[in-house]
């Protein structure tokens, strides 16, 4: 026993080090592929800029009043947003996959967001409401849903195939009526609606980007801080409760920072679909074995809304909505690394 | 010892109990149809008498009146649609969530519909095609092909097309058809009139020559599913053990996927996206009959036309003179029955 012990431990460090070695060299890469990306944004459109220009801008380095106003007062908005709500979007969406324990389980496919949509297009629609209103909409709908589907989903506490349940007929019922709505509509008010349910980076004002960085910057570190909790409960209920996790409150602080997150994004941006769905699964192939991190997954989602948003604007031969394009960005790349990941065996 | 025993004999007497329960169980579901289909042909924005539909159902022949026209060429190919589409979407459902071992597979997310949506914007801007009958082929191909797709990638390694690689490859598939779609779409103003129709999932407008265009792979497919039930029942227990029971796991999971292409396929092409049937009944199908898959198959398979039926009956009737699309009725009433029943009924797992 004290013979083998040793090289049986020295195995397990050095798995362990490579695997947070691997972490943390992904985690980085994809932080400057979203930096670079960040300013890329700012700087191609009609009126092309240096990414010195840009950066010296952005940090008040250079006083040039034309470049500041086409920066500052133009580009920076945009490309503020897409950033935060590809951030915002990839952490709620790996929370929700990793908490019901499913991979189809992104807050588009429980509820959430059509909560959101039905309660702007009804703002849109029937009060004839515009701008900040519909934000404030949208995240009233998207916490309404979710609290519903807490509320309707608690017996003895909340399972997670019960909650996929429950999220399934909310979904499906606030869809419905989504439905209905728009086919009373007036065809201009049904056109604007189609319009915010594609989602798009473009619409955000100042007002919401300011809400929703500042609680990334709270919500983000105390995610990743209660990522122990979450992992534990992977292992399921049981399990996890055997481990000394008191599952019902971790569940209940994960879900409520998954809500608001995937809620201040949709007020911002819109119902952008398909970020939060494969942002994580991409991120978990990047990672190999060291699977479930938010952080990585939250910059494989502010990477693909920031590479869709400049497909959607400069290489289509009109300018779209962010939300037509996410899909075709990651879709491809999620398909491709499962190809390989399966090839060599990883898949899962 | 004789605890153990009367143990075992309390739990095999519950469950045949439960058996010569289910059995009458479906006979009377057969009945309901029978008389939700039986509403379906007199109710609708024309009221037509009773005794006017016996005659028209009872000659089978069309003798020129209104009354008739309306009853044989719109209302009967329209209910016969609905029950055939229904059981299909049903049982589709059924049988992917117990390949997927996942409660949100339906066909929707394995790439059905954006794959036939995708094609039928193709035949609309590429080839210039007009009119629900041409789509309907096109609507076909396009699922098929999506869904092949989903599967060839899943399929990829070792272990074959296992639950997560099946549901994550349905999932980028549909994204990325969508997108591509949506795309086409909302620059070709043209294109978005045609797809805006064919996107509703409605019965209605749906007649003779699709019925019979789609029937025949409908009803082979049903037949086809109903000899799933104990692979599935066996898959339902972990790959392992189904290996160990001596199930050829890979031949299983792919003639299980053919026969939902089929179905699914062959449903939406004829009446476009319809959701919340084939995700919804399986589950009901479940709280009725525990895990069996043998029970779950037909009794989603009468289930689900009921409900459709139903729904597309109430959109008739309270949209009148206009119609509500079946979609807007299954979600606004259908939802919340659905939520009752999770809530208070006892949940078996997928």
């Amino acid at each position: 026993m004290t013979v083998l012990a040793p090289p049986a431990a020295r195995t397990l460090t050095v798995t362990r080090r490579r695997r947070s070695v691997r972490a943390a060299v992904v985690t980085v890469a994809l932080a400057v592929a979203v930096a670079a990306l960040f300013v890329v944004t700012m700087m191609v459109g009609s009126f092309r800029l240096s990414a010195w220009e840009v950066i010296a801008s952005v940090l008040h380095l250079e006083d040039n009043p034309s470049v500041d106003f086409v920066v500052r007062g133009l580009r920076l908005p945009t490309a503020a947003s897409g950033l935060t709500v590809g951030l915002a979007l990839g952490a709620s969406g790996t929370i929700f996959q990793q908490l019901l324990r499913n991979p189809l389980a992104s807050p588009d496919f429980v509820g959430i967001s059509s909560g959101a949509g039905l309660a702007a297009v009804g703002g849109i629609v029937l009060l004839n409401l515009g701008g900040l209103a519909i934000s404030g909409l949208a995240l009233g709908g998207a916490i309404l849903a979710a609290t519903l589907m807490y509320v309707l989903a608690w017996r003895d506490g909340v399972t997670g195939y019960r909650f996929i349940l429950i999220g399934i007929g909310v979904a499906v019922f606030f869809d419905g009526l989504i439905g209905y709505v728009l086919t009373r509509a007036q065809l201009s008010q049904a056109r604007q609606a189609m319009h915010w349910l594609a989602g798009s980076v473009g619409q955000a004002s100042d007002t919401e980007l300011k809400v929703l960085t500042a609680a990334l910057i709270v919500l983000l570190p105390l995610a990743v801080l209660l990522q122990r909790p979450l992992r534990a409960l992977e292992l399921g209920d049981d399990t996890a409760r055997a481990l000394g996790t008191r599952t019902e409150l971790s569940r209940a602080g994960l879900l409520a920072t998954g809500v608001v997150l995937v809620a201040l994004a949709v007020s911002v941006a819109g119902p952008i679909v398909f970020v939060a769905l494969i942002a994580g699964p991409i991120a978990n192939r990047l990672l190999g074995p060291a699977t479930g991190g938010i952080l990585p997954a939250a910059l494989v989602g502010a990477v693909l809304l920031l590479t869709a948003d400049l497909v959607a604007v400069h290489l289509m031969p009109t300018p779209l909505p962010t939300g037509v394009v996410t899909g075709a960005v990651g879709a491809p790349y999620l398909l491709w690394l499962l190809a390989t990941t399966n090839r060599q065996g990883a898949g899962g | 010892m004789s605890a153990t025993s009367r143990y075992a004999t309390r739990t095999s007497a519950r469950g045949s109990r439960r058996a010569s329960a289910l059995g009458p169980g479906l006979v009377a579901l057969c009945v309901v149809l029978a008389v939700v289909a039986f509403l379906s042909v007199t109710m609708g924005s024309r009221s037509i008498g009773l005794s006017e539909v016996l005659h028209a159902l009872g000659s089978l022949n069309n003798d020129g009146s209104t009354n008739s026209t309306v009853t044989l060429e719109l209302r009967v190919p329209r209910t016969l649609l609905g029950i055939v589409v229904g059981a299909a979407l049903g049982v589709a459902g059924a049988i992917l969530q117990g390949v997927t071992r996942n409660p949100l597979a339906d066909a929707g997310i394995m790439g059905i519909n954006a794959g036939a949506a995708a094609f039928v914007v193709f035949a609309i801007t590429v080839l210039g095609f007009r009119g629900v009958g041409v789509y309907v082929w096109f609507a076909f191909a396009g699922a098929i092909g999506a869904l092949l797709l989903v599967y060839s990638i899943a399929s990829l390694g070792r272990e074959g097309a296992t639950p997560i690689k099946l549901a994550l490859a349905g999932a980028a598939v549909t994204a990325g058809l969508t997108s591509v779609t949506t795309g086409i779409v909302m620059t070709n103003v043209d294109a978005l009139n045609e797809l805006r129709f064919w996107q509703v999932g409605s019965l209605a407008g749906r007649y003779a020559p699709i019925l019979t265009g789609v029937a025949p792979f409908l009803l082979v497919g049903l037949v086809a599913s109903l000899g799933f039930g104990r692979a599935l029942n066996g898959l339902a227990l972990g790959e392992d053990v189904a290996r160990g029971l001596g199930q050829h796991v890979t031949r299983t999971r792919a003639a299980a996927f053919a026969v939902v292409a089929i179905l699914a396929g062959a449903a939406t092409a004829a009446c476009g996206p319809i959701v919340f049937i084939g995700l919804v009944v399986p589950h009901l199908a479940r709280f009725i009959c525990g895990p069996d898959y043998r029970w779950i198959i037909p009794y989603s398979m009468l289930l689900a036309p009921i409900i459709l039926l139903l729904a597309d009956v109430l959109g008739r009737v309270a949209g009148a003179p206009d119609e509500l699309q079946v979609g807007v009725v299954l979600g606004v009433l259908g939802a919340p029955a659905f939520v009752a029943v999770v809530r208070y009924a006892k949940l078996s797992e997928v």
